[in-house]
């Protein structure tokens, strides 16, 4: 469904051009869901934008379902992936309601029966009636999570990128929502392409995970394979100490000097 | 345990609203010695606004109230901004979430620490740079003569807090209070941030108290753990034990979290009781 065949992507051009990812190869099957994890500036998130259309990658091919794709996009190919942010308080307008964030892309992409569709899309993440015209100041953080993922799905997407979508939530919150992304991945037979830093968060909705650093991926393994300590990096398993918490010996006295600019 | 640095017998804060008093911690007590002791507790619990009453920082219209709210033998119930003032730094200390923020941007951070150093020390320019050049080494900083001249924006977030931790250490404090220091972190920077903060309350004798909302972190790095729900603390356990924590939210809380290598269908979702709302005695 998805498919990156020796992406790199550059931010700036020329002697300047800042290269965020390189040689990137990935293939995510239909209904699949695949994670990635990494230190910031690794290029998780510079992965799923470009996925998405929002930049440009220099070299290297896209494809989704088939189809090259460039930054460029038909409405169609537009409609096909919808991305869900790390930020509900950042991503909905402030000044529109439920109702008017859910019609934009109705009216976008010239969708008909749009009062059906919003109506259905809010039962559909577990909002009722009476939110659909209060604005994002009036809902708690995961409701407003609620609304951001029915903005992606009113327009049945087959694919969802995520980026980082429970970090800014509560375990108890967090736990709703996981459940409600792995209910609509269900239901829609969603193909996904999820980014965080947290593995156990990863590890629960996703079956293979990147491990990426510095802009190259290092390894491609799996959930299974995270939980049982089978892993080949060094920062992988970095990633898999911290992820259990505070553990005294897993820093050495002089590993505390490594931590550069 | 040993003697007690800190004592809070029934510590409330309140602010008004528009529909009646918003009680954001109520009753809450507990003491600190020489220990690492953790606050955990979602958005909202209190947590936060504990860790802030007892350094002064609840301004009008909030309000303190508390039968007893004592720092060592300093009474800090109706205390005047300019007690607290000598008592910031030199006695009790806290570091903040994101030192972008916390840091002055246009200030370079040795400058930054030393100004601590000699405020609270009254030392001359020299003395306090010195000070400051060894603080900058004790928490792990490889060229501190060079560090030294950086301003905020040039330094990474774990070297950021870092330094955050170096200024408030420098005064020598008996307490410090750490408000998710990690949390802007990566997670393999936290590991070694939390490492200097172990190293260096261990060897200065300190009492510390974490707060923060990851179960995980506070029952594997701290001694003791005090839940908070809705501004109570419900439940206290020694924190290798808190798998074993009986209190209902608490177990709610640990089940919703996803585990690596257990992977459920579907997490459990936390049922929230009315009756936790309701006053403790």
């Amino acid at each position: 469904m998805i498919t990156l065949d020796d992406v790199t992507i550059a931010y700036g051009s020329g002697s300047r051009a800042l290269v965020a990812v390189r040689d990137l190869t990935l293939s995510v099957a239909e209904g699949e869901a695949v994670g990635m994890v990494g230190e910031s500036g690794s290029g998780k998130s510079t992965v799923l934008r470009a996925v998405a259309g929002l930049i440009p990658y220099a070299t290297g091919e896209i494809k989704l379902a088939g189809r090259r794709v460039d930054r460029r996009r038909t409405t169609a190919q537009r409609k096909m992936t919808q991305m869900v942010f790390q930020d509900p308080y950042g991503s909905l307008h402030p000044n529109q309601t439920v109702d008017q964030i859910l019609a934009m892309p109705i009216a976008i992409h010239r969708l008909d029966r749009g009062e059906a569709r919003i109506a259905q899309v809010l039962a559909e993440v577990g909002l009722g009636r009476e939110h659909r015209y209060r604005y994002p100041h009036q809902l708690s953080g995961g409701q407003r999570q609620r609304v951001a993922i029915a903005r992606a799905l009113i327009l049945e997407p087959r694919i969802l990128l995520l980026d980082e979508p429970t970090s800014a939530l509560d375990v108890s919150v967090q736990a709703e929502i996981l459940n409600l992304l792995s209910r609509l991945r269900r239901d829609h037979g969603l193909t996904m392409l999820m980014v965080s830093h947290d593995l156990a968060v990863i590890a629960h909705l996703c079956e293979r995970i990147g491990v990426m650093s510095r802009g190259q991926l290092l390894e491609i393994t799996t959930a299974t394979a995270m939980a049982n300590n089978q892993v080949t990096h060094d920062y992988t398993r970095q990633l898999l100490r911290s992820n259990a918490g505070f553990d005294r010996s897993s820093v050495a006295s002089g590993e505390l000097d490594v931590v550069a600019g | 345990m040993t003697d007690t640095l800190l004592a809070v017998r029934n510590l409330s804060v309140t602010y008004p609203g528009d529909d009646g008093d918003v009680r954001a911690v109520r009753n809450v007590s507990f003491t600190l010695g020489r220990e690492r002791l953790g606050i955990v507790g979602e958005s909202g619990s209190g947590k936060s606004t504990t860790g802030r009453a007892i350094m002064g920082l609840v301004g009008p219209p909030g309000r303190i109230e508390a039968d007893e709210l004592r720092l060592g033998d300093t009474d800090l119930r109706g205390l005047s901004e300019r007690g607290f003032r000598k008592l910031r730094g030199q006695r009790i200390a806290m570091v903040l979430q994101d030192p972008k923020y916390s840091l002055d941007p246009v200030m370079s951070v040795g400058q930054q620490i030393a100004e601590t150093h000699r405020s609270h020390l009254r030392s001359t320019n020299r003395d306090a740079r010195r000070a400051a050049l060894e603080m900058l080494q004790a928490v792990h900083i490889r060229d501190p003569e060079r560090v030294y001249t950086l301003y905020p924006h040039q330094v990474s977030g774990g070297m950021g807090q870092r330094v955050m931790i170096a200024m408030m250490l420098i005064a020598g404090p008996d307490i410090l209070i750490a408000d998710e220091p990690t949390s802007a972190l990566d997670v393999t920077v936290q590991t070694q941030v939390l490492a200097i903060i172990d190293d260096l309350v261990r060897s200065r004798g300190m009492g510390l108290i974490l707060i923060s909302h990851n179960l995980h972190l506070v029952s594997s790095f701290c001694d003791r753990v005090l839940v908070m729900y809705a501004g109570q603390v419900l439940e206290t356990c020694v924190a290798g034990k808190l798998a074993e924590a009986k209190h209902p939210y608490t177990r709610g809380l640990l089940a919703a979290l996803p585990q690596l290598g257990n992977r459920r269908a579907e997490l459990p979702q936390l049922q929230r009781d009315p009756a936790w709302m309701a006053d403790l005695a």
